[in-house]
């Protein structure tokens, strides 16, 4: 379920690095709480973010969701699609509802988030 | 948290509990879009057992309506219903309301949840000089709603009430599903359908039964967060949101409910001041122009000023785009005015918009 490759915060968010850069998203839990998402609100291509900046916002019918930075870095893509193709975070969040593509500053910093077995119990953890 | 004595079946049916002015309810089951669309094209079951009942009997129990609400009460026959408000002295809501006429001396008034011990002391506490008995019947009942164009068709199998009968604002005694029933033809989503009140101490069965009558046709159970944007889209009021005691009734646009030739009630010299006077701001309808969802409590800024707060918005499931009421001032609430609403310190084009928002196909 949820990617070996990909790296995760304890507020649901994922990031796949691909050499200095990284896909970010939010993960199927993340997705499955919100309900159906309508809306999303991206950020400006070139902007900065610190780590656990908010970087966006998930809407939902009922709800507006941040998605913080998992790591520190700046902005070199966001997923146009999204703004037509808002359930595509339902549909493949993992996947075609990457969020946006950021230049890592220091990718020591992904050593500090979790492996996908950890968020994995982090979510067992959640259950009860 | 209090519980409604369907609790259980909702936790069954997976429904997601959530905590509403002190209940515990379910506000979705598989998604607010398919609880939506399923109640607009097909049926939908909620639980509103949270809802308050005050039950005003006695000789004086018409003069009392009437002196509590601005809709004249009198034109009602036992068997008729009218929507209609406590006032305050100063025109403003202590709720809306829904007013049943059992008989010429027994009225049965539907409260909101969120007011319900709030309304039941003001309505007890005019009664001097009225010869009247006000009792409190909200933990005797339950109440289900079923909504929907298959409504009718779903709930008739049911019951013996003749269902094509029983006009929109109309009720009737029957059982359904085996249990006493009082059924009316009123509701909170702008579809046709049921409201359905039973004192029975053991109710499930008139869940149980519709869902799996109306489950092969499209019945889905409906939780609160659709209850919401389906009642926005059909410009439904909601206390707290819409109307207050903050807002008089024109100022409220339900210029509709008041009917000055019945006679004195609460709040009508204010009303009257304000007709002659005109009103200096009115609640309308709006729709986002620019990507963007408004919420309630969002800033409003009209001609660069901030004028008012967001009273409800949200994302029309049906029309698929952001939706909204607003108090604006007076000149601004022509349709078609645009104006602005602050979302994450951005201000968004806004547009006034006829309401309702929807109307169902075939409603007068």
């Amino acid at each position: 379920m949820y990617p070996n490759d990909f790296r995760y915060t304890k507020d649901h968010e994922w990031i796949k690095v691909e050499g200095d850069e990284a896909l970010v998203g939010i993960t199927d839990f993340a997705q499955h709480q919100l309900g159906d998402i309508i809306f999303v609100e991206l950020p400006a291509v070139g902007k900065e973010l610190a780590a656990r900046q908010s970087l966006g916002v998930v809407e939902s019918v009922k709800s507006v969701s941040d998605v913080y930075a998992p790591v520190a870095g700046v902005v070199v893509a966001v997923n146009e699609e999204l703004g037509t193709t808002a359930d595509l975070l339902n549909k493949d969040p993992h996947g075609k509802g990457w969020i946006v593509r950021i230049k890592v500053k220091d990718k020591k910093a992904l050593d500090g988030l979790l492996a996908a077995g950890d968020y994995e119990k982090l979510l067992e953890g959640l259950e009860h | 948290m209090k519980k409604t004595r369907f609790n259980e079946l909702h936790k069954r049916l997976g429904g997601k509990m959530i905590e509403f002015v002190g209940w515990e309810m379910p506000v979705e089951y598989s998604g607010i879009i398919p609880e939506h669309m399923a109640v607009r094209t097909k049926a939908g079951l909620f639980d509103v057992s949270h809802m308050g009942e005050v039950l005003v009997t006695g000789k004086d129990a018409l003069a009392y309506v009437q002196w509590l609400t601005p809709n004249d009460a009198a034109k009602l026959a036992p068997g008729q219903v009218q929507y209609t408000a406590l006032m305050t002295p100063e025109s403003t809501f202590v709720d809306d309301m829904l007013v049943y006429c059992i008989g010429p001396e027994e009225y049965f008034l539907v409260v909101n949840a969120a007011n319900d011990d709030k309304d039941f002391a003001w309505i007890a506490g005019h009664t001097k000089g009225f010869a009247v008995k006000v009792e409190h019947q909200s933990d005797a009942y339950s109440q289900l709603a079923l909504q929907g164009p298959l409504a009718e068709a779903i709930l008739q199998p049911l019951t013996m009430i003749d269902l094509a009968g029983l006009k929109s604002f109309h009720w009737a005694r029957g059982k359904v599903a085996g249990k006493a029933c009082l059924v009316s033809r009123t509701g909170y989503t702008g579809e046709d359908g049921f409201e359905i009140y039973t004192t029975d101490p053991d109710p499930g069965i008139i869940w149980t039964k519709l869902i799996e009558t109306g489950g092969p046709r499209g019945l889905l159970p409906i939780g609160l967060g659709a209850r919401d944007t389906l009642r926005l889209e059909s410009k439904l009021m909601l206390y707290g949101n819409d109307i207050s005691d903050k807002t008089t009734v024109l100022e409220a646009d339900l210029k509709w409910i008041v009917k000055l030739q019945k006679g004195d009630f609460l709040g009508k010299p204010v009303i009257e001041k304000q007709l002659a006077g005109g009103l200096t701001k009115r609640l309308v309808g709006f729709e986002m122009i620019e990507p963007g969802i408004a919420r309630p409590h969002y800033p409003v800024f009209y001609k660069g000023q901030k004028v008012a707060e967001v009273a409800s918005g949200t994302f029309s499931p049906l029309l698929k785009k952001s939706i909204g009421l607003v108090y604006l001032p007076i000149e601004g609430t022509v349709v078609g005015t645009e104006f602005e609403i602050e979302i994450r310190g951005k201000r968004i084009k806004a547009r006034v918009v006829p309401t309702p928002f929807y109307k169902r196909p075939g409603k007068k």
